[in-house]
């Protein structure tokens, strides 16, 4: 790609009103998307906002919709996008915007709050605990989450149902899946699952795993185990019967 | 009269990576309400980018390591002019620091025993980073975010401090803004703590990113502080050089660990034409013998690619000076090459090195299995920052803690890698702790409203100028041009004394800078007021560079090539004259322990 000029029409406003903006900006060989945000920040518009940090698809601060693709803006090179045409840029759409690119992610980190932490079972006498490999493997999947919340903004019971009250989002399931495969953690997270993060709203469209920039796979590793926990946990006939006689 | 909304806090912390939440983690623990300020949003700090791993003597995997020998690499990486008394902290407490993690939840990777397993990295004499394949970083923040975010921690996200507030001689609390409306906060707390990181964006090549403009640095000198080291940048010998828009970021040294080898544009493995005389006894002769040791063979020796940072650095500037670069100004760095000796080394590499191998594949449509990396030094870390009291980490500003990055001494001359992320683990708990300490003897001091109309006037200046100022990005990018080229890897006394001239003139350009629109989220306003802190620790970094005349570590001077031992037995420290101008002094090196000298002369 030589020095060539691309149009982007980015998304301006904030929560009152907004509408999309076309700027003109020199790109080069191996540009992404946001090295043109940044661009057009320095010398059309010093104000334009967006959040960014690591520039190297580590952190998960740069997420928008490019061409109404849910995408991390760091990761994404002009090369693979069509410029003959202007590139759309706008803030994540399932969140409540605050200006220009910058949406109010706050709801993410009030509902991680709420599921149960980590509760470790006592170490050996050594006072540290031995793991298996396959056994970290399996959570470290999950643990590779950037919190970008890309998974958030495409799942349809947040972006288009708005049950924010309701359901935790794919992100949250994974978190809570990082715990519950977690060979040392104690702690139970099955009826919460089922009762307050709304774990039954998923209905396994695996959006979110189409744009995760980890390449977690959301759905089948974490969300579908977590969802046969529940059912074997709580619905399992013989399993009630059980626990009636108990009681 | 400006408007601000007031909080009370016993102990404030600024800057929440690894330093910053170890640190609120510790003084909550202590009994003390804590608020913790972040630049981003929580969880997006630099410590996400740290990629290599963790330094601790666990010896799970070599039983020789301990912390004696951690120590003397450490003093030995930083040409001894650590602080010894931090040096000999962290390297007793950074294993307990790492089991601590475990026990909140981090999940590093395994010994065929179930135990946390160690990785070979430069400078350390035995395999001693604990680490979570490439992405050891966000492994260690997320941990200590998801067990902090359950203390009872009040967390200001998308939060910039600009100045600090004192009664007296005593910092009593903080002013800053808020990014999302442009509101003023005042912090009111009986003990602070830096924890802002570093200094990379006074560079054009750097590996940090935009918050990494000296704010606590410029926030301690300001109040008063010592600032000490500044001389002392690392500039990371692995920086991607292509595209043009991705240099500067970070290519681990993890690669090198793993087996990866740095060859000229004649096939040529450089780095063994020039091994320093205090690491030939333990380098490797041959590429044999390095081999062997990145594959755990104890008796071998490590090759000469896992020489310190700054070594390596100038040896890389060397090749391409001379001619025997990349096509685009680098020098390769092969892992690929493991094929001849590992049979399926490219699932190998995919899985030692993930965040490697996704980055070069989708930013530079190069596939590391198959072919070499370009590479060249990056601005990585500074080992200069506030000057602390190596237990406590106070500051000689009462009140005013420091720990991390933008606290000096445990490096010296030139930081080892992995002793970052365990730096901050040890010492974000001691200032934590200390902090908290202290905050329990104190009454809450007066805030003094003069300090913060002053400093919220100073911080609206660039809106009265509004869009017939110059832009900040400009003066920000001149100041990034200057610095890399006048006060860089390689310094000397004429382009510093130039560079010193450019800062007046860049600093006159800054009080003439302007922003249009309005306050809610606007990044140009941001830039604006991050820019006399640039100027700060650039002119911090250039003064002292200029009074060291020698070379050691991270700091080069072609006009002073050799280590002086009349520089050996003080550090510079920089301070604010009572005429508002920076000051240049000799700190001297309290004498070493018996003890500890006796370590070092044992580990040879």
């Amino acid at each position: 790609m030589a020095e060539q000029k691309a149009t982007f029409q980015i998304w301006r406003g904030d929560a009152r009103s907004g509408r999309f903006r076309e700027y003109t900006t020199e790109v080069s060989e191996g540009m992404v998307v946001l090295d043109a945000v940044h661009q057009i920040q320095a010398r059309q518009a010093n104000d334009l906002a967006v959040r960014w940090n690591c520039k190297a698809g580590k952190c998960g601060s740069c997420s928008a919709e490019v061409n109404g693709h849910p995408r991390l803006m760091c990761m994404t090179r002009l090369n693979q996008l069509d410029l003959s045409k202007p590139v759309t840029i706008e803030p994540m759409r399932a969140f409540p915007p605050i200006r220009d690119l910058v949406t109010d992610v706050s709801w993410n980190f009030r509902t991680k709050l709420g599921i149960r932490r980590f509760t470790p079972r006592p170490p050996e006498a050594d006072g540290t605990w031995r793991m298996s490999q396959v056994d970290v493997e399996r959570v470290q999947e999950f643990r590779k989450c950037i919190e970008c919340f890309l998974c958030q903004d495409v799942c349809h019971v947040l972006r288009e149902h708005h049950l924010f009250d309701q359901f935790v989002g794919p992100r949250h399931l994974v978190y809570a899946a990082a715990l519950e495969m977690n060979p040392i953690d104690t702690e139970n997270r099955s009826r919460d699952l089922k009762n307050t993060h709304g774990i039954g709203y998923c209905n396994i469209t695996k959006c979110c795993t189409k744009v995760c920039p980890e390449g977690i796979t959301i759905t089948d590793n974490a969300i579908i185990p977590l969802k046969e926990r529940v059912i074997d946990q709580l619905y399992d006939p013989v399993a009630k019967l059980f626990r009636m006689l108990r009681q | 009269m400006p408007e601000y909304e007031t909080h009370d806090h016993d102990v404030l912390v600024i800057g929440a990576g690894g330093a910053g939440l170890r640190a609120a983690i510790e003084a909550s623990a202590a009994g003390v309400t804590v608020g913790l300020v972040c630049k981003s949003l929580l969880g997006k700090a630099h410590t996400v980018m740290a990629e290599g791993g963790i330094a601790a003597a666990l010896a799970n995997v070599d039983d020789r390591d301990n912390w004696k020998v951690h120590f003397a690499d450490t003093m030995r990486g930083g040409q001894y002019v650590n602080n010894w008394r931090m040096a000999e902290l962290h390297a007793k407490e950074a294993p307990d620091r790492v089991r601590e993690l475990e026990a909140w939840g981090a999940m590093f990777d395994r010994t065929k025993d179930g135990r946390i397993l160690q990785r070979n990295f430069g400078g350390h004499r035995y395999p001693r980073l604990a680490h979570v394949g490439d992405r050891t970083g966000l492994e260690m923040i997320r941990t200590l975010q998801d067990h902090g975010i359950h203390q009872g921690i009040d967390v200001h996200m998308e939060c910039t401090i600009i100045r600090l507030l004192k009664d007296g001689e005593r910092v009593v609390g903080a002013f800053g803004y808020e990014r999302e409306r442009g509101r003023f906060k005042v912090f009111r707390a009986r003990a602070v703590v830096l924890a802002t990181g570093g200094v990379g964006r006074a560079f054009k090549i750097t590996s940090n990113s935009w918050e990494y403009t000296g704010d606590g640095h410029t926030l301690a000198y300001d109040a008063g502080a010592d600032l000490m080291d500044m001389e002392f940048v690392q500039f990371h010998p692995t920086g991607m050089v292509w595209p043009p828009s991705v240099s500067g970021i970070l290519v681990t040294e993890g690669v090198r660990g793993e087996g990866g080898v740095l060859k000229n544009n004649q096939g040529r493995r450089f780095m063994f034409d020039d091994i320093p005389e205090n690491y030939r006894s333990q380098t490797a002769d041959d590429e044999e013998e390095g081999w062997r040791y990145t594959q755990g063979d104890k008796a071998a020796r490590r090759p000469p690619e896992l020489l310190t940072r700054d070594h390596v650095s100038r040896c890389i500037v060397r090749e391409i000076k001379s001619g025997r670069g990349s096509p685009h100004g680098g020098v390769y760095l092969d892992i690929s090459w493991i094929k001849a000796r590992l049979p399926n080394a490219a699932e190998h590499i995919r899985k030692k090195l993930p965040s490697m191998y996704h980055q070069f594949k989708q930013l530079a449509d190069i596939d590391i299995t198959k072919e070499p990396m370009e590479v060249g030094p990056t601005t990585h870390y500074i080992m200069g920052g506030v000057r602390v009291d190596a237990d406590t980490q106070m500051s000689t500003v009462p009140g005013l803690f420091a720990a991390g990055e933008c606290a000096a001494g445990i490096n010296g001359a030139n930081r080892l890698g992995g002793n970052s992320l365990s730096d901050l683990l040890v010492f974000g708990k001691r200032a934590g702790e200390y902090a908290a300490q202290f905050a329990k003897t104190q009454v809450a001091g007066a805030i003094d409203a003069r300090q913060i109309d002053e400093a919220a006037q100073r911080a609206l200046e660039p809106f009265a100028r509004g869009t017939r100022g110059e832009g900040p990005y400009q003066i920000q990018y001149a100041l990034q041009d200057m610095m890399q080229d006048l006060v860089g890897i390689v310094r000397n006394a004429s382009e510093m004394q130039r560079a010193l001239h450019g800062l007046e003139e860049l600093r006159a350009r800054a009080n003439r800078a302007g922003v249009g629109g309005h306050r809610e989220y606007n990044p140009g306003w941001h830039a604006a007021l991050d820019l006399p802190n640039l100027l700060t620790v650039s002119e911090a970094i250039t003064r002292s560079a200029l009074e060291r005349r020698e070379s050691r570590g991270g700091h080069f001077r072609e006009d002073y090539p050799s280590r002086d031992p009349g520089f050996s037995s003080f550090n510079f420290i920089v301070r604010k004259n009572p005429e508002g101008g920076m000051d240049v002094a000799h700190a001297p090196i309290p004498d070493m322990p018996e003890e500890l000298r006796h370590v070092i002369e044992e580990m040879g």
